[in-house]
């Protein structure tokens, strides 16, 4: 069992990186590898003017809660935070950020990728176009290769 | 029981959610679906491919075949388009 608690928030505002980090290396000299990664809202070719997030409050706590808690059991993790984004966001803006640390890479790579595939498909959020152009967007559409991405964890 | 509804669902069905009192026939989310499906047509035209809809009792997902039991909310939404 590991011995943390991993850190999940899901809040409207923005977050930084490198205060995540700083927050899960504090005080600790056992930490070697850390890998991050950082989910950000783009605009497909000038397409859009922002993406609407919507999400189900207390679940998609609980159900990222759940996929970290996972990771954290199947990898020799040091630490794991993820923090997801919802409301209105504009092209570069912050959605999703994953911090995973271990004593070796592989641990971190590893996990890392397992929650990022799991949050896709897994974590209750919708994503809806607002279009540049004023026209009416519409709800992006799951795609199967994000399934694909965390069927292959199974087993 | 309290029924909430994300996404497109909710913008087709027009609210975000309700309470509804089941009868004893519905016993499964599919029959939950079913039934549902035959309220109105802004539920038809929500729920008119019923195996796309993810559902989620308690804010945890099940899939289609699982009993309602003493569920309090449950919900319904498209696949999901996080990260």
């Amino acid at each position: 069992m590991p011995d943390f608690e991993p850190t999940v928030r899901i809040q409207a505002q923005d977050f930084d990186l490198a205060a995540e980090v700083a927050k899960l290396t504090a005080g600790r000299t056992d930490i070697g590898a850390i890998v991050t990664f950082l989910g950000l809202c783009r605009d497909e070719s000038g397409r859009l003017a922002a993406l609407e997030l919507e999400h189900y409050p207390g679940m998609a706590q609980a159900e990222i809660a759940r996929i970290a808690n996972e990771a954290s059991e199947r990898w020799p993790l040091q630490g794991l935070a993820a923090i997801h984004r919802y409301g209105k966001l504009r092209p570069g803006d912050n959605i999703v950020l994953v911090v995973a640390a271990s004593t070796h890479r592989q641990a971190a790579f590893e996990a890392a990728t397992f929650v990022m595939d799991f949050l896709k498909s897994k974590a209750p959020f919708w994503k809806k176009e607002h279009q540049a152009d004023g026209s009416e967007g519409g709800w992006v559409d799951a795609k199967e290769s994000d399934e694909v991405a965390a069927a292959r964890w199974r087993g | 029981m309290r029924l909430i509804y994300f996404a497109w669902v909710r913008e087709r069905i027009g609210k975000p959610q309700e309470d509804v009192e089941l009868s004893g026939e519905v016993e499964t989310v599919a029959d939950l679906l079913r039934w549902l499906k035959s309220r109105g047509e802004e539920y038809e035209n929500a729920l008119q491919y019923p195996d796309v809809i993810r559902v989620a009792i308690d804010q945890e997902h099940v899939d289609h075949r699982e009993k309602l039991g003493d569920a309090r909310e449950i919900a319904l939404f498209p696949p999901m388009t996080g990260g």
